[in-house]
């Protein structure tokens, strides 16, 4: 579970059927599970207007699992940036009564969630549930550079090398935290870093 | 006076009859002085003084939000009614001086919406007339649909058209024209927002589709002002005023109330603001709910009443009041 004391850090929910006839999920690795456990509470018929967009998790799990639920789609990506296109032509093309369920990492649900709201989608038509690893997208304040996947404390931009110090503060409009140089005052100087979040 | 029920003196500087049902009033400070500013769908009380009986009646504001020289309403007149909108379409005259409460918005637009897709039946259309000049004036998106019995009592029917072309629908009874209302919302943008006014099986109708097909219950706004229904006169106890009042047949429970010199808060008066919302601390009858505000659960624990427009049958009613 993520840390809940942040109030810059958006608060996850748990997924659970809402009325209407057209629901979009979009869910990473562990997310499945999620999507899983709620399917036991939709009433019949809830998967026939439904399109599950997945990006595994390197062991390639649950792919199954959501097949059998029967979604009218299911569409399987390597990456965020893969399905984007698909997802941009998605919303586009979509109505008011349209449901999104968001779930698996931060980065993919803060990620998702920006590019719905950027095609006008109201916040209130969008449900999230934190899943799988708590691994950060981490923006650096000092190149601007986006790092994925970032499980240490201190974490090292992979654009600029920095050793940055990846503090709770989130935004939303990028979708990451924070990154800050941990040792500008002296660069010998290097913190061990830790597995802060797996 | 009760909560943002602050009072404005004014005096009625026209009245215009826009067709065999509607009247429309136009009202300006005493003073001279421009009245406050407000927003579309915005609504004022209005005290209706009737010999030794006082009516105050929610209309909502139709004027441009952009001129506060003058406030205007309109009023259906309602034959079978406890007599306010009668009142005010024989008795009021230009020159006469009436008390109306500042405007209070339980209506309002949500200006974060893309687009705003507004159902009017009936003399609902009166808080739209106000929402559509303020979104023309800044630009904003809006369709508006309009449903009423014939052309002759489309009320500013013709005024909306020419003001807004097709963002204007018209659908007429007599002819058979409905909204194909599925259709309608399925069609929306991402962001669309809904507003509806009008009579309350119109509202129950487009609320439950819209919530059937998806949009969440924070982008469906809707206004009903219900009327206090007139009903069988009945006694209610005061538990923390220490009196006993009798509610007499064309009166509301929250006007005998006032009547007993008792000062409840109110709002709106039509069952939509829940600030009269009243505990029942015993009861041993019927109640006859009108309310918009008070859950199912609520109405059926027989443990709240909105006293503005809900009635009671039975031997006994005492309230929290
Ligand atoms: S005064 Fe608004 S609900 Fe009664």
């Amino acid at each position: 579970m993520a840390a809940k004391t942040i109030i810059s850090r958006p608060i996850y929910g748990t997924l659970s059927p809402q009325p209407g006839k057209h629901h979009l999920f979009i869910a990473d690795a562990e997310g499945a599970l999620a999507i899983i456990d709620m399917a036991g509470k939709a009433p019949p018929g809830f998967f026939d207007g439904t399109e599950i967009v997945f990006i595994p998790g390197p062991e390639g799990k649950h792919i199954a699992a959501l097949e059998a639920l029967k979604p009218a789609q299911l569409h399987i990506a390597p990456s965020f940036a893969s399905l984007l296109p698909r997802l941009k032509q998605t919303l586009t093309n979509a109505h008011m009564g349209l449901r999104l369920y968001l779930s698996g990492t931060e980065g993919l649900i803060g990620q998702a969630m920006q590019v719905a709201l950027e095609a006008g989608m109201d916040h209130t038509s969008m449900q999230t549930e934190h899943r799988g690893s708590l691994a950060r997208r981490m923006q650096c304040v000092h190149c601007k550079g986006i790092t994925e996947n970032v499980t240490t404390q201190p974490a090292l931009c992979a654009h600029c090398g920095l050793l940055l110090l990846v503090r709770d503060h989130y935004s939303r409009r990028l979708a990451a935290f924070q990154g800050v140089c941990i040792n500008a005052e002296d660069r010998s100087e290097v913190p061990p870093m830790e597995e802060a979040f797996p | 006076m009760s909560t943002g029920t602050t009072k404005l003196d004014v005096v009625v500087s026209d009245v215009v009859p826009v067709n065999e049902l509607v009247t429309r009033f136009h009202f300006r400070r005493r003073d001279g002085e421009l009245l406050p500013t407000f927003s579309g769908g915005a609504h004022v009380v209005v005290e209706m003084r009737d010999g030794d009986r006082t009516r105050l009646n929610p209309y909502s504001l139709m004027g441009s939000p952009l001129d506060t020289r003058e406030y205007t309403i309109s009023v259906r007149r309602d034959d079978v009614g406890r007599g306010g909108s009668l009142f005010m379409h024989r008795q009021v005259k230009p020159g006469l001086e009436m008390v109306i409460s500042y405007p209070v918005n339980l209506f309002s637009l949500d200006l974060r919406a893309k687009k705003h897709l507004m159902l009017a039946g009936g003399i609902g259309i009166t808080p739209f007339m106000a929402q559509t000049s303020q979104l023309a004036g800044a630009g904003g998106n809006f369709e508006l649909h309009y449903t009423c019995r014939t052309a002759s009592l489309g009320t500013y029917a013709d005024v909306l058209q020419q003001r807004y072309g097709n963002r204007v629908r018209l659908y007429h009874d007599d002819r058979e024209e409905r909204i194909d209302l599925d259709r309608l919302l399925s069609s929306q943008p991402l962001g669309t927002h809904l507003y509806v006014c009008g009579p309350a099986g119109m509202i129950n109708w487009v609320r439950d589709r819209a919530a059937a097909l998806g949009w969440p219950p924070e982008t469906v706004h809707f206004e009903h002002f219900a009327a206090p229904q007139p009903g069988a006169p009945f006694d209610v106890e005061l538990a923390v005023s220490g009196k006993t009042i009798r509610v007499g047949e064309q009166q509301s429970l929250l006007e005998a109330i006032e009547a007993a010199g008792v000062d409840p808060p109110y709002l709106c008066r039509g069952g939509v603001c829940g600030q009269c919302e009243t505990n029942v601390i015993s009861s041993d009858g019927k109640f006859i709910h009108n309310d918009h505000w008070l859950s199912e659960e609520d109405h059926r624990s027989g443990c709240k009443i909105m006293p503005c427009v809900s009635r009671f049958e039975g031997k006994s009613l005492v309230l929290e009041r």
